[in-house]
């Protein structure tokens, strides 16, 4: 995947200063960040890129996640573009005002490193920090490698402010945020003509006079609602929009799914984030073995993109769901989701869910390889099962 | 402090739902006016952001976001650096708060704000309590009076944000009163030439929050004043003090009367409350003097 083209620029750069030259080509008006492990290299490197004189953006450096959101809100219902960055308990802090971004409909975007949440301490990859937050009216990517993380990051741009809803992006703590690999930076001008700035008509602003957040009755506010739905449901289609005119531009092209060896495959691997690599080796060696295994990555998480999750599984009987993450009292995010999610189609596929990689645990390939085997015949359990 | 013969401009709309004699609206009609058209205002959770009304109203002529209890010096951060990347840096940013939103729960947004000497004009209005919830104590309440949540007055004394805020070195910091009109304009005109943080709290007697007589905010804000409880100040970078009104002319007792959340009180603590004020006054002609 990620064929490079011709006469790019390639840099050997980790997952999170990929996403820092992202933002720096996009180049928005503001970005409040507050620092945290393992997010905050991209806060140093668009540092370093401001004190370089190479981003115009304007920083603002409170004394919390919970500020560094509301001066996000704040800015970007001035009509700036704003970005941010957080990770784990940053992203929890914010959690208040994850719900008022996206009830004010303010297209910014932010960067999620996933990361575990105490108690008990820890810094490693684990997806419940973003999960947790599925329900704020955000939309979700997720992304494996570092070259997505600049790419998602630019897309995420041209979603939001096409929508006017906040985009997340994901990516996993360390084993893509600190994964160096080459890299390769668009032009600015190719990314500016991508994402043109544009002027939003809901502003502070004062020649306007609108009042943003005031206080509503309920059927205002069930419209609110009403009103993000409508936009929800055009997500699905933005994010293969922008795909495809990235691809046209820099040869990698990106949809709500990525999907391998899914033709005429007897069972699917289910995932997100890093665990796709894995997955994807897992896929190729049991293809080896004479099973038909092949792999669906979820990429674009909220909006959960049903229909093409039903058109992906349609012929394939069988979906084993890998999630980096554990809800208490129910299992993996993930797998509920698609539980809830495919329930009543044409010829469901029987689904496995399994808790594999929770907090940061090594799931090597040839875990994947005997869960195949194992479960290739299984009947389904809604339990959640424990990978080893 | 010269006085400014204050101005209405229509800048703050008659219609709007503050209890009637509220010294909150009468003080937001000066501050509204004096700031004038080019601003864009931030509001948070408190008696201000009912007065500015619902959707789709709003009773402020410019621009204002609702923002959350917590993040008033945060959100209004956040305004004025998309102003200053879109070339607007002289559009006044105001941000508007109860003494919940400042003293308590707002605190850490607003240290970081001053800390970062943001280009801000921060109002407070300070009715020493929550009272757009019913009355309960804040960290402003000062020590004996009642609330719903020290229902025989509280035991602790009203935290002193004016030090804590000359401790951050921010441009400017003042006191006003709807006792004192032009005063309370006059600051918001000087404000609005300083180029950082500024804070201005307002001490609002609140009707039912501190059982004041509908007719009677003027006089108890007078009298908070005269009485060296609620003394009209300014600090400028956090060192040099101005007592505006310098001198003490009336005993606690008559301010004390006109309230419920004092009645309770025996002679032994009222002598207590003039201890305490006598002493947060020589304190502050000790500063001012410096």
């Amino acid at each position: 995947m990620n064929a490079p083209v011709r006469n790019e620029n390639l840099q050997l750069v980790s997952g999170n200063h990929a996403v820092a030259w992202g933002v720096k080509l996009v180049s928005p008006d503001v970005a409040p960040l507050y620092p945290i492990t393992p997010q905050t290299p991209i806060f140093e490197k668009l540092v370093d890129f401001q004190s370089d004189n190479l981003l115009s953006t304007r920083l603002i450096t409170p004394e919390s996640e919970h500020s560094a959101m509301a001066a996000a809100i704040a800015a970007s219902a001035t009509g700036a573009r704003v970005f941010t960055a957080t990770s784990s308990q940053g992203l929890l802090l914010m959690h208040e005002l994850l719900h008022y971004a996206a009830g004010a409909r303010l297209p910014i975007v932010m960067f999620n490193v996933n990361r575990t949440p105490a108690a008990p301490w820890g810094f490693w990859p684990d997806q419940i920090d973003s999960l947790a937050q599925r329900d704020t009216g955000w939309v979700q990517l997720y992304s494996e490698t570092p070259q997505e993380s600049l790419d998602s990051t630019v897309q995420a741009f041209r979603i939001a402010e096409a929508s006017n809803l906040p985009v997340m992006v994901n990516h996993d703590a360390f084993y893509v945020s600190h994964a160096v690999e080459p890299v390769s930076i668009p032009a600015a001008d190719l990314v500016q003509s991508y994402v043109p700035k544009s002027v939003r008509e809901l502003r502070l602003d004062t020649g306007l006079g609108h009042t943003i957040g005031a206080p509503i009755g309920q059927e205002g506010w069930n419209r609110s609602r009403r009103q993000m739905d409508a936009a929800m449901q055009t997500i699905t289609g933005l994010t293969h929009e922008a795909g495809q005119e990235w691809e046209k531009l820099t040869g990698r092209s990106y949809g709500p799914l990525e999907t391998y060896r899914t033709d005429g495959a007897e069972m699917v691997f289910i995932t997100m984030g890093s665990m796709a690599g894995t997955a994807r080796e897992a896929v190729d060696v049991l293809h080896q073995k004479g099973i038909k295994a092949g792999l669906i990555r979820v990429r674009l998480f909220r909006p959960l993109p049903i229909a093409e999750l039903s058109t992906a599984l349609a012929e394939i009987p069988r979906a084993l769901v890998l999630d980096r993450n554990y809800s208490p009292g129910m299992g993996g995010v993930l797998h509920q989701e698609l539980l809830a999610g495919l329930f009543g189609i044409n010829n469901p596929p029987c689904i496995h869910g399994f808790l594999a990689g929770v907090g940061g645990v090594n799931v090597p390939v040839e875990a994947l390889e005997k869960l195949a085997t194992e479960y290739r015949n299984a009947e389904p359990d809604n339990n959640p099962i424990w990978v080893d | 402090m010269k006085d400014t013969s204050y101005k209405d401009e229509g800048q703050f709309c008659s219609g709007h739902v503050a209890c009637a004699g509220c010294a909150e609206a009468l003080s937001m009609r000066v501050i509204l006016n004096a700031v004038g058209e080019d601003a864009v205002g931030v509001v948070v959770p408190s008696c201000v952001a009912i007065i500015l009304g619902g959707h789709p109203t709003s009773s402020a002529r410019i621009p204002f976001i609702h923002g959350v209890l917590e993040s008033a010096a945060a959100m209004a951060s956040g305004v004025k650096q998309a102003l200053v990347a879109q070339g607007k840096e002289d559009t006044t940013v105001l941000c508007l708060a109860g003494d919940g939103g400042t003293y308590d729960i707002g605190l850490q947004a607003l240290s970081s704000a001053a800390e970062r000497n943001e280009d801000i004009l921060y109002i407070c209005f300070d009715n020493e309590g929550y009272m757009n919830t019913g009355g309960q104590k804040s960290s402003s309440t000062p020590r004996a009076a009642a609330t719903g949540s020290t229902p025989h007055g509280k035991t602790t004394r009203k935290k002193n944000l004016i030090e804590i805020l000359a401790a951050h070195r921010i441009p400017y910091i003042a006191t006003a009163s709807t006792s004192h009109l032009p005063d309370l304009a006059a600051k918001v005109e000087k404000a609005k030439t300083i180029r950082g943080m500024k804070v201005i709290i307002v001490v609002i007697p609140c009707l039912p929050g501190w059982g004041v007589a509908d007719n009677a905010v003027a006089k108890v804000s007078r009298l908070a004043v005269e009485s060296g409880v609620f003394p009209l100040i300014e600090v400028e970078d956090g060192l040099k003090y101005t007592m505006n009104v310098d001198e003490k002319t009336q005993p606690i007792g008559p301010y004390l009367d006109q309230q419920k959340r004092y009645r309770h009180l025996s002679n032994e603590d009222r002598e207590g409350l003039q201890l305490d004020v006598d002493e947060s006054w020589n304190r502050l002609v000790e500063m001012a003097d410096r």
